[in-house]
């Protein structure tokens, strides 16, 4: 089968690559691309590993073929650090003990970014409904909720 | 993964590819996709629509056409369709709900398609190049269904007169042990004039549960209003089991969450 041409910015960089039709963004993202951030857990939609954000949106990159993100800008936790600086959801993960075995971390960190880009001083409920679509199998949710909160935190007083 | 996509700029161009054997429509992927990976070989071409109606609301007065590539995040966002909300934010979590369709839900197997529960009991039309269909009669026929849908339409209810229930194990988000919706108009003197209900995972697909409308109608939504209603809820049902819960279970609890629904 000819191989199909697709084109798309991650993390503010172009890439072009010849993908099968067919294959999953988790798939180009991981094997082609070499961001593997991007977590393959279920391939199913239940566990939120795989979250990336295109053109702004959260959304599941295993159930997303890449052939339809042509043109489209894309983040992956790979992309959230800048000049060796972690992103705050980042070092909010690191200082309240949200990772464990840290699977789901990148998908979790990605949902996160993505309640906060809309809004930026949630409440607790608010963080857990945006990260109700990410399974930790580690860390009993809590430290996560607190890491987003933390960040959130850390942001407001960085803007004031 | 050996699947080939083909994109067309219509509609009417995509229906004529689905004719192809092996050929499934794409959505958000949610269904189609999953069902890929997860090694479904019947699926081996996928098709798929760009057509900007597709991805359109429209909301005239209480007339509501949504088009079948409109997400759920899209009607939970929307600012005219509030009383929908609950029921759009009943799917997944935020990254599915940003991804699948109203159109995919209406062939999405139980325990999913919460939101075609919705549908069924707001009475909604079906829309393809080929005509229009009622929504009880498009999911009955759903599996020999081959035309892509555009658009679902329907009346928009009151607030007060439309209600859904969700019930599941995992809060916030998680699969159904079952859902509930119902539209129910009301006398001045609170006595049930219509009810339409529908329910999810008490099939394979979302039904109405016609014995219990039947039972709430001249009655008030009173503990012992609805008791006829709640003994007939049951009727026809054939429930599913999977991890979740039991069929026997799932019976057991629909009289208990359809009088919380009832009496909220």
């Amino acid at each position: 089968m000819a191989k199909i041409p697709v084109q798309f910015t991650l993390n503010g960089s172009e890439k072009a690559e010849f993908i099968d039709s067919g294959t999953t963004l988790l798939q180009a993202l991981r094997d082609k691309i070499g961001d593997t951030s991007p977590k393959g857990g279920c391939h199913q939609g239940t566990c939120g590993a795989c979250s990336v954000i295109i053109d702004g949106e959260l959304r599941l990159s295993c159930l997303t073929l890449a052939e339809t993100c042509n043109g489209a800008t894309i983040t992956t936790t790979s992309g959230l650090a800048e000049g060796g600086v972690l992103h705050p959801l980042q070092r909010a993960f690191l200082d309240t003990f949200a990772t464990q075995c840290g699977f789901c971390t990148p998908g979790m960190i990605m949902a996160a970014k993505a309640l906060l880009d809309h809004t930026p001083n949630p409440s607790r409920d608010e963080v857990v409904e945006a990260l109700s679509g990410n399974i930790c199998r580690c860390t009993g949710y809590e430290p996560i909720i607190q890491a987003v909160l933390t960040a959130a935190r850390a942001n407001s007083q960085n803007a004031a | 993964m050996a699947l080939a996509l083909q994109t067309f700029a219509t509609v009417k161009a995509a229906n004529a590819a689905l004719k192809a054997a092996g050929t499934r429509y794409l959505g958000g992927g949610t269904l189609v996709v999953r069902a890929a990976n997860e090694g479904d070989v019947s699926v081996s071409g996928l098709i798929r629509s760009t057509e900007p109606s597709l991805s359109t609301i429209a909301v005239a007065g209480d007339k509501v056409c949504i088009g079948a590539s409109v997400t759920m995040a899209a009607i939970a966002g929307h600012p005219e369709l509030g009383t929908l909300a609950k029921a759009a934010r009943a799917v997944g979590g935020p990254a599915i709900r940003n991804m699948a369709t109203v159109g995919g839900n209406l062939f999405a197997p139980a325990p999913y398609g919460d939101f075609a529960v919705a549908l069924l009991a707001l009475d909604a039309t079906v829309s393809t190049d080929g005509g229009e269909t009622p929504i009880e009669t498009f999911l009955a026929n759903r599996d020999g269904s081959r035309a892509v849908v555009t658009s679902v339409s329907f009346t928009l209810p009151k607030a007060d007169s439309f209600r859904f229930l969700k019930v599941s194990r995992v809060k916030p988000k998680g699969v159904s042990v079952l859902s509930i919706a119902g539209a129910l108009e009301l006398s001045s003197d609170g006595t049930v004039t219509s009810a339409r209900i529908a329910l999810g995972c008490m099939a394979d697909r979302p039904m109405r549960a016609r014995a219990a409308e039947k039972a709430l109608i001249g009655r008030t939504l009173t503990a012992d209003g609805i008791a006829p209603a709640l003994a007939a809820a049951g009727d026809g049902t054939s429930p599913i089991t999977d991890p979740i819960a039991s069929a026997w279970y799932r019976a057991e609890v629909l009289p208990v969450h359809l009088g919380r629904l009832l009496l909220a």
